[in-house]
């Protein structure tokens, strides 16, 4: 739609400066050049500044990046130790890599698995008209805002042995259930993934809500008047027109489970014995406390194409419908 | 590492050291004399350290001042980094053609990785008239036997413990081999109290462990050689994994230590000593400027007692042997000379030492005869210790190039989690990706 807008604009632009042109004035020349160039100008500085921020911020280091992962590079002294592709060797064998990456996608997995239908139940029953209800989004909301970091220090207190959290469950009577929540090797990163998942869940459940607030209710009042029960209404309609906002859920979920690091540094260093250990920790241990720089960059780099693999995946075939016309051509 | 440890320690200790601070910047220490940089030159020294909270913050301000005045043509940027961004700071400073004069250096090996760069200026001549004064501290910032670093306090590892705790258990004198040690053990948790606190969440605070059983087995050439050689081969390493293991089954430690913090609140094992909840830790003397922080008593200080690292049956090391190290600055060749080597100097005089000492809460001096300001007896004790030692052993994470020594620090904790063997740890540094 938006294609054919502009092509028609673009037509009828052509149009315009045409007539004059064929009349053989030369006169005409002028408004055209100078609209040409307050495009030029308009374009250069609304988009400039960005573009060099990106390409300076984003597209250099990606570069410098690749390129360092071909050395043996400690930080310090020349770039001189060409290894090829051994670093890549290096990160793609190594087992401990292997299980940073389980565990972020046993993190993904999980967030869409069980953050998903706890945030698309929360936004439905906060979408009610409630006795409390800003007061509740208000609630849910809150620890997004929070910084990871101070979330990390303050779930690391209340985890601790003989802790406020096993204090609680000792005293509803649930003794039986307390563990080492952060020094078991078995519990540890699903302790995390209860932490991400308190952090995280008010986001999704705003989120779900905005997409709540444009699925207009005739349709609901609709269903009702045809007989739906409350049930069938929110099946057949509701979680249908919330499927975009889900999808970029999804998406943002799943991008942010493999970039997981700041919660993880904070509460167990990846640890105990790598049983947190994610993509990112374990490239801060091996790249930079271990000033194997090369090796870093290396991990960067295959965490980079992991994500942007998954990105344009997901954008081809479970985005496709949202970006329609935006991002895609030939769309269905 | 080393460098991890001490931004902690000053943060838990800024409470305590508000009052003192102060002061500090209305005193200045009375300084070296003005030699050869009395030149009419200006020079600008810009000066990296990790003092970026009060105590040290202060302090350092104050000597950077107090030696201007004496050197009114040197100029002194004091330039506070927090510790840990110096890992990720140096090696590109150090690429650049603009590094700072004068920057944080922990010696060791990590110095010896730095000294790649070519950007670490050879101190060796300029101090070679007054770094005696220092004594046998001075060879942890040396490499190739040439001086790229100098420092300016010094850390000694041992046991602190309870004193009122050791006394309600029935312990009248601290263990002086690991036999009494776990006798001692059996003694506290009957009394119903931890033995051990051990920050395994930190995880360079397990290692302290191995490298003592290791010092206290390993002859001092042994030692040297394969700190040396970086290879961990030799029996005795191997033997440090098969005592540690018969410590460790009989469960010195906390439930739950994998997941402790050394330092951090009082759930950390610090915070679990100064709360009488654990009788001991194997900690460095910084000990005595974490706890207070920590501590709900005010005493906590006169409760705590130091005793060195028990003897291991059957040891080649030299008994009286401890694990050190401590911190120092490095200058870079660009910085104008003699004016950074005569700062450092400056740092090393006793008046500044005494300083750094009383106010800063540094640990050791560098310079021995500060140590008469050193008032806690526990910390006495560790001074002592550390003055009669027959040789130092640095901290492996820092003897050892970085990437070994970070290896080996994380092959132990991995051990104390319970995975790994003897051989991950041996092998940790030869192998020093371990990925």
């Amino acid at each position: 739609m938006a294609r054919t807008q502009s092509a028609r604009a673009a037509a009828a632009g052509r149009d315009i400066v045409s007539r004059p042109a064929a009349a053989g004035v030369p006169k005409s020349r002028a408004p055209r050049s100078r609209r040409r160039l307050r495009k030029a100008v308009e374009l250069t500085v609304l988009i400039g500044p960005p573009v060099v921020l990106f390409v300076g911020f984003v597209i250099v280091p990606m570069i410098f990046a690749a390129w360092y992962s071909l050395y043996n590079w400690s930080g310090f002294g020349p770039l001189n130790d060409f290894i090829g592709g051994r670093n890549y060797t290096g990160v793609l064998s190594g087992p401990v890599f292997h299980q940073a990456l389980e565990h972020n996608v046993i993190i993904a997995v999980l967030s869409v698995v069980i953050q998903l239908p706890i945030s698309i139940g929360l936004a439905l029953l906060l979408n009610r008209r409630v006795r409390g209800r800003t007061f509740l989004r208000l609630a849910v909301f809150a620890p997004f805002v929070l910084s990871e970091a101070t979330t990390a220090v303050m779930w690391y207190e209340l985890l601790q042995p003989g802790g406020p959290v096993d204090a609680v469950l000792k005293g509803v009577g649930l003794g039986g259930l307390v563990h080492y929540w952060l020094a078991s090797t078995s519990l540890v990163l699903y302790t995390v993934f209860v932490v991400a998942t308190w952090k995280y869940i008010g986001f999704g459940i705003v989120l779900l809500l905005a997409g709540l607030q444009g699925i207009p209710p005739e349709l609901r009042e609709a269903a009702a008047i045809d007989g739906a029960t409350p049930w069938q209404a929110t099946r057949a309609i509701t979680l249908p027109l919330l499927a975009p906002t889900i999808r970029i859920w999804i998406f943002l979920s799943v991008i942010g489970s493999l970039q997981l690091f700041d919660l993880v540094w904070i509460m167990t260093l990846g640890g105990p014995a790598n049983a947190s250990t994610t993509m990112l920790t374990y490239q801060y241990i091996n790249g930079v406390q271990r000033t194997q720089f090369g090796y870093g960059a290396t991990v960067s780099v295959v965490l980079f194409a992991i994500s942007l693999v998954f990105a344009l995946a997901y954008q081809r075939y479970a985005l496709r419908r949202d970006t329609a016309g935006a991002l895609t051509r030939a769309v269905m | 590492m080393r460098g991890s440890r001490r931004p902690v320690i000053v943060a838990v200790a800024v409470a305590t050291a508000v009052a003192i601070a102060a002061c500090s910047s209305s005193s200045s220490t009375s300084g070296t004399s003005s030699s050869s940089s009395s030149s009419s030159v200006k020079v600008t020294l810009t000066w990296w350290n990790n003092g970026n909270t009060q105590p040290l913050l202060g302090v350092w301000q104050s000597v950077a001042a107090a030696f201007h005045a004496t050197h009114p043509n040197v100029t002194i940027t004091v330039v506070p980094i927090q510790s840990d961004l110096f890992t990720t700071k140096m090696p590109i400073a150090l690429k650049s053609d603009n590094p700072p004069d004068i920057f944080q250096q922990w010696g060791g090996g990590q110095e010896a990785t730095q000294y790649t760069s070519g950007k670490l200026a050879n101190l060796s001549s300029l101090s070679s008239g007054w770094i005696s004064e220092l004594g046998p501290a001075a060879a942890g910032w040396q490499v190739n036997g040439a001086q790229y670093g100098i420092p300016y306090d010094q850390h000694v590892v041992g046991f602190w413990y309870r004193k009122d705790l050791f006394a309600k258990a029935g312990i009248t004198t601290p263990p002086a081999t690991i036999a009494q040690l776990e006798s001692d053990d059996a003694k506290l948790k009957a009394a119903g109290f931890t033995p051990i606190a051990l920050g395994g969440g930190s995880r360079w605070p397990d290692a302290f462990f191995w490298e003592y059983f290791a010092v206290r087995l390993c002859s001092e050439s042994v030692l040297q050689s394969s700190i040396k050689a970086v290879n961990m081969t030799a029996p005795c390493f191997s033997q440090a994994t098969t005592d540690l293991t018969a410590f460790m089954g009989t469960n010195p430690f906390q439930g739950g230590f994998n997941a402790t913090q050394a330092q951090t609140g009082a759930g950390s094992s610090a915070g679990l000593l100064a709360n009488g909840k654990a009788a001991m830790e194997l900690q460095g003397d910084w000990e005595t400027s974490v706890v207070p922080a920590l501590a709900s008593s005010t005493t906590i200080l006169s409760d705590l007692g130091w005793f060195p690292f028990p003897q291991v049956p059957g040891g080649a090391g030299n008994p009286t042997a401890v694990l050190s190290g401590g911190d120092g600055f490095s200058c870079t060749t660009g910085a104008s000379e003699p004016a950074c080597d005569e700062f450092l100097q400056y740092i090393d005089s006793t008046g500044v030492q005494e300083e750094l000492v009383s106010k800063a809460n540094v640990g050791l001096p560098a310079n021995s005869a500060a140590e008469a300001v050193l008032t806690n007896p526990a910390l006495q004790a560790a001074a002592k210790a550390h003055a009669g030692a027959a040789y130092d052993a640095e901290y492996f994470d820092i003897a050892f190039p970085t990437t070994a020594g970070q290896a080996l620090d994380n092959a132990l904790a991995d051990f104390f989690a319970g995975k790994g063997s003897n051989s991950t740890i041996i092998n940790s540094v030869s192998s020093s990706s371990g990925h």
